[in-house]
């Protein structure tokens, strides 16, 4: 079969499961739309979080990132699993516990503080924002490369899907769509790793065979031939070290907080019906990422041990020994279409020279008559799109991967808006503004403002600012710098009341977005930057990105300092807190 | 529940989180990061040691400590007879 038609067909049946399965899950009550009515399975959830967490970045460009990064990448693959640990121990439980809808309320309550509330909803709308925008073009790429459709129409076809179930079935709706989701999006992931391995390796599970010895015989281990690939032609090794260590291990912290303390993947825990569901909830999340998670550095280890052997294909320097740019693969001729890859004939020879910038190489690749790295552009995301058409994969597997980053895109994209929505009709609404609201009034509030937040995502993703890639740091900065200390000290200090929170969350807040736009540009206008963005110029040799952890670390002294100087919570306060410490029933927990 | 009994639930938790924290933070910060050029010394199959804690053993404690975090937790909510029906 054609694979237009295949992949419109993939695709077409993932969108009407999706829409059979809103239609049977409508919200009847707030309960329900933001909690799903605290009835979901621990494992299911679990689930639920996996699709809710794992984003287009997660399925698309991480392997990329792992392929061009190396060692270097696992910040990422530490930061982002390993957050779990710390929702599993240090937040969900008690959050759960407490038992209300939203995680602005949970700190608006516990600090008996409008303000405080305030700040947790912008900075929950500021992060959530951001990260909608990535998903959004997510799914415009995903329609404009495998169906070949505009860029627009993919977007307005990824909203419409999105409103039917996330607008009629809230948290309910997407939690049994986000279940359906995962399974999509893991299979398509696991399925070409499979193959992958399988060629390269002969071992069918990635996560051994990136250990394992080439297929072709030699003996030699996978990692050891692409090492030795990799400085043969100038470029780093692939399992060494290659940046500053203090900064590896603040990015890996900041992503780590910054994973626990994001408010649309804390609220998936207040969806179990009991305490002990949401600790062994964020354990089922975490085995559901890893899946995904250990098979990314083989994907990305062995497609890019793929992409350097299509092009060198016999020895460093003789003249036969690089690809002729006519004979490139019909994969590299399609992606060459969408400019994420690029070639320019340097030298004028007609094959492609693709190699690295390091000083002992030059003067070799110089004598070769080499005038310098003829891949011009190669994009981290192309690794894991044009994998299955690199290993000559039947066309079902392609449409597959299609289906998969839709999934993993409108996934996460209803996660966030379901935490932007509920914090303006929950928190701003019901909370502050109009609080004699009633319950139908509130849904039918939650289900506007849901679609207020498509309207405005939907717009942002036509009209991307252009920051969008920068964002990402300012999601983890501000989730890591104010959410995380916030929720972690409301549970484990009764000393820190309303003057330590607010002081402690506007001063982490604060010193993240001005070490982030000192770098990157005041509110990220282009030429507002007040010094270069390099690591000769962090403070430290810290990226701006890794700053999330500096400024949790601010916040806590600050909030910790003004708390002994200012006087104790009131008494209910400290039995809320020592209430939300213990399962059982203390008090009778509230209820809506 | 007396004051007693809740004060002793709660430093048996914070007790049981910090020996979690403390293997967290040794597997991945410490084997991955900090110790990973020494562990790149030994090899397992094709994976120097360093590399692999950092790329997928990290992965596979963590998964380790959040079910064994939850089981030990089991285990004291019925020691102290605060588990759910």
């Amino acid at each position: 079969m054609d694979l237009q038609l295949m992949t419109y067909l993939v695709v077409g049946a993932t969108f009407a499961l999706y829409i059979v399965i809103a239609i049977k899950s409508k919200a009847a009550s707030t309960g329900e739309f933001y909690v799903a009515g605290k009835g979901v399975h621990p494992v299911l959830n679990g689930m639920a979080t996996g699709a809710d967490w794992m984003s287009a970045a997660s399925f698309i460009s991480m392997a990329g990132l792992i392929a061009f990064k190396g060692y270097d990448a696992s910040v990422y693959l530490m930061g982002w699993t390993g957050g779990y640990c710390l929702l599993a121990m240090l937040l969900a439980p008690y959050l759960r516990k407490y038992g209300k809808f939203t995680v602005p309320e949970f700190i608006g309550d516990r600090f008996y503080s409008n303000s405080a509330r305030i700040i947790a909803v912008l900075c929950l709308i500021t992060a959530s924002l951001t990260y909608v925008i990535g998903q959004m073009k997510g799914i415009g790429v995903a329609f404009s490369r495998f169906l070949e459709l505009p860029f627009e129409l993919g977007l307005f076809v990824g909203m419409a899907i999105v409103f039917v179930y996330a607008v009629l079935g809230g948290m309910k709706g997407i939690t049994y769509t986000q279940i359906a989701q995962y399974c999509v999006l893991i299979f398509a992931y696991t399925v070409p790793a499979v193959f992958i391995s399988l060629h390269l390796t002969g071992v069918p599970v990635p996560q051994i065979g990136l250990g394992s010895a080439m297929a072709d015989g030699s003996g030699v281990y996978l990692l050891d031939k692409l090492d030795m690939v990799l400085t043969d032609l100038g470029f780093k090794e692939y399992t060494i070290q290659k940046g500053s260590t203090l900064n590896m291990m603040l990015l890996t912290m900041s992503l780590m907080i910054g994973t626990a303390g994001l408010p649309h993947v804390i609220t998936r825990f207040f969806t179990v019906p009991k305490i002990r569901d949401a600790r062994s909830s964020a354990g089922w999340a975490l085995v559901f990422i890893a899946i995904l998670y250990t098979t990314a550095p083989g994907v990305g280890a062995m497609a890019r041990l793929n992409l350097m052997n299509t092009i060198q294909i016999g020895p460093v320097g003789s003249p036969e020994g690089n690809l002729k740019y006519e004979d490139r693969p019909s994969w590299f001729k399609n992606w060459e279409k969408t400019g994420l890859l690029k070639f320019e004939d340097k030298n004028g020879d007609g094959r492609i020279q693709y190699y690295g910038n390091s000083k002992e190489f030059a003067s070799k690749a110089e004598s070769f008559g080499w005038k310098g790295n003829e891949m011009v552009k190669v994009d981290r995301d192309i690794m894991v799109l044009a994998n299955p058409e690199i290993a000559k994969l039947p066309h079902w597997v392609i449409a597959l991967v299609a289906a998969g980053g839709i999934a993993a895109a409108l996934s996460t994209a209803a996660g966030l808006l379901l935490a932007i929505s509920s914090a303006i009709s929950h928190d701003l609404l019901k909370g502050i503004f109009v609080p004699g609201m009633s319950e139908k009034k509130e849904l039918l509030a939650s289900r506007i403002s849901m679609a207020c937040a498509i309207g405005v995502a939907g717009y942002l993703g036509l009209n991307p600012p252009g920051f969008a890639a920068q964002v990402v740091a300012l999601a983890f900065g501000l989730a890591a710098s104010s959410i995380f200390p916030a929720l972690m000290m409301g549970i484990f200090s009764k000393k820190v009341g309303k003057y330590g929170v607010n002081c402690g969350m506007l001063a982490g807040l604060g010193s993240t977005l001005i070490y982030i736009f000192w770098f990157k540009g005041w509110f990220f206008l282009p030429g507002t930057a007040m010094a270069p963005d390099n690591a000769a110029h962090w403070l430290m040799g810290i990226s701006p990105g890794s700053f999330g952890a500096v400024g949790a670390l601010i916040n806590f002294t600050v909030a910790l300092t003004v708390a002994q100087f200012a006087p104790d919570p009131p008494e209910h306060i400290q039995h809320l807190v020592e209430d939300i410490r213990v399962p059982g029933a203390l008090n009778p927990p509230s209820v809506h | 529940m007396d004051d007693a009994s809740k004060t002793a639930y709660w430093k048996a938790n914070l007790r049981l989180i910090i020996g979690c924290l403390v293997v967290w933070f040794t597997c991945s910060f410490g084997l991955g990061i900090l110790l990973a050029d020494q562990l790149n010394a030994i090899k397992i199959g094709g994976y120097k040691l360093g590399f692999w804690f950092a790329q997928q053993g990290s992965i596979y404690v963590f998964l380790f400590l959040i079910f064994f975090y939850a089981a030990c937790m089991n285990a004291l909510d019925r020691k102290f007879n605060v588990h759910e029906g």
